[in-house]
């Protein structure tokens, strides 16, 4: 039998709380994130322009995040539908750097391979990897791969706004490489050995 | 002349070409000397800084590294994203020392190092306004934009989370309508001005992102401007490229141009409309220029001519996708 809401809170509070997810998030976001500050007000999720299509609002992450529900916090689809407006962040009370949390939970919800649907985390690692190749962004390489693994059909639709846009000067084939890729890689894999150790 | 350091971003050398186009041909009468950072890499867009912490802090401040190199203080970005993630960068790595020392240990691997608040990092909007001055660029306007109804679009990035106390406001901007009244232009009441254009979501969450253009060149229409004015590479491409996929989704018929305010600038000051990038949109920018007396010459327009919105960007499958009406007004929060 299910439970009634009032058992759920009690079975909530049963044991101590435990802030260990939330001090985890907290210290994995760039800056000093005042995660630990949030009073719920939900002006957060009452900012969002792209609320409707998240299945928590930040709000309720955060919630959730301080309830130690590690697996539905990342599985939720909020940090991957944020578009990086920082509407919340400049209208939270608490100075919560709300859009760098939503940044963590994605890279953590990568490592742990916890997302529903891979799309979005194949996006970011696409571009990482045309950054890390080329030391600048590749959007023709990055279009093809992205659209031939996950939307061909999307692929074809567009393939009239590529071509005006190739035509226009305005996509390039060919990918722009640094010369300092030797120095860049060297940062980035020294970044990369700090950022293991971190964990 | 004053001197700045100069982050252009990977989207000026393609996508954004316009931009970077009017740029270069307005600095020179404003009196901005723009030296570009040598071998400058990619800032990491939202992409990065969601993988990685440090390795994504440390591929920007390579960047900050190699300007604080260049005996300027002062470095513009025209991107919006760009701008944000320097900003962010310096800020960050001053606000928690232990991400700034890391961020050094591993610029330390490149020979680099940065020094947080070194820099006075600053949008191209911003330098426009208060280095240059409303003043001097009324004064060079050659051809005031007159008679043409422009919604000025800021975006979310520049104003927000406004990491160095630059811009008026937050939520409601006033940097671009100050900048488009100065050049003579009828600025239309924008309550979309700050809103977002969707961002990346345009490749991974189409139909987040189609909803909020929507709600963007609707609030624009409902103003009656005549073209949108924009100071990011984002917006520009997201508005402008994915207009056509937005109207098959919801079966509108929105035709709305979108153009970087250095080009409207650079034709107050009286430079021809094909040294400005115009010409390069894909939503047809001639009707509106037509107004004011303006015509792109066919060389400028290339091959891409006669693609109107009926057939154009997606003219394959748009008639079989199935259309959807726009959310109900309750949802729509910034509109």
């Amino acid at each position: 039998m299910s439970k009634t809401p009032v058992e759920h809170v009690h079975a909530r509070l049963d044991h101590d709380e435990d802030l260990s997810l939330l001090n985890e998030v907290s210290m994995k976001t760039a800056g000093v994130s005042r995660l630990e500050m949030c009073i719920q007000c939900g002006s957060c999720g009452g900012s969002c322009p792209s609320e409707m299509d998240m299945d928590h609002t930040p709000r309720t992450l955060f919630a959730m995040l301080r309830a130690g529900m590690r697996e539905e916090a990342l599985l939720s689809n909020t940090p991957w539908i944020c578009v990086s407006c920082y509407h919340c962040v400049v209208r939270c009370p608490q100075n919560v750097h709300i859009t760098d949390v939503m940044y963590t939970l994605k890279g953590m919800a990568i490592r742990e391979k916890k997302y529903r649907d891979s799309t979005a985390p194949d996006f970011s690692e696409t571009f990482v990897d045309m950054v890390e190749k080329y030391g600048r962004s590749y959007e023709f390489g990055l279009a093809t791969r992205h659209y031939l693994k996950h939307s061909p059909l999307r692929m074809i639709r567009t393939a009239a706004m590529g071509l005006d846009m190739l035509k226009k000067g305005r996509l390039s084939m060919k990918p722009t490489t640094i010369e300092g890729m030797d120095q860049l890689t060297a940062i980035l894999n020294k970044a990369k050995e700090m950022e293991l150790a971190h964990e | 002349m004053s001197d700045y350091i100069f982050y252009p971003g990977c989207a000026m050398e393609s996508n954004a070409k316009a931009y970077y186009d009017s740029l270069m041909e307005i600095a020179q009468p404003l009196g901005i000397n723009l030296q570009e950072i040598d071998d400058w890499n990619c800032c990491g867009a939202t992409e990065y800084v969601g993988i990685n912490l440090i390795p994504a802090y440390s591929l920007i401040a390579r960047n900050l590294a190699l300007a604080a190199k260049m005996g300027r203080k002062t470095i513009i970005s025209p991107c919006s994203a760009c701008y944000l993630n320097l900003a962010k960068a310096d800020y960050y790595m001053a606000e928690r020392p232990s991400l700034g020392e890391k961020v050094n240990e591993a610029l330390a691997a490149g020979d680099l190092q940065y020094t947080p608040g070194s820099l006075d990092i600053r949008h191209l909007l911003d330098v426009l306004i208060n280095d240059i001055g409303l003043d001097k660029l009324k004064e060079k306007v050659v051809r005031p934009l007159k008679g043409l109804k422009v919604a000025p679009y800021m975006g979310c990035m520049v104003p927000r989370p406004d990491y160095n106390n630059r811009w008026s406001d937050a939520e409601h901007p006033t940097e671009l309508f100050d900048v488009l009244k100065a050049i003579g232009a009828e600025v239309v009441d924008f309550p979309g001005a700050a809103t977002c254009c969707g961002g990346h979501m345009t490749q991974i969450g189409p139909e987040t992102a189609y909803e909020l253009i929507r709600r963007l060149i609707s609030s624009a229409e409902k103003s009656k401007a005549d073209i949108m004015v924009t100071v990011c590479p984002m917006c520009q491409l997201n508005v402008d490229a994915y207009q056509g996929e937005t109207n098959s989704h919801f079966g509108t018929n929105y035709n709305m141009p979108i153009v970087f305010f250095s080009q409207l600038v650079g034709l107050a000051l009286g430079f021809p409309p094909e040294k400005l990038g115009f010409g390069s949109e894909v939503t047809s920018t001639e009707k509106a220029l037509a107004q004011i007396g303006v015509d792109i010459p066919e060389s400028a327009i290339a091959e891409g001519k006669n693609a109107s919105r009926k057939d154009f960007p997606c003219r394959f499958a748009c008639e079989k996708q199935p259309r959807r009406k726009a959310r109900p007004q309750r949802r729509q929060k910034h509109e």
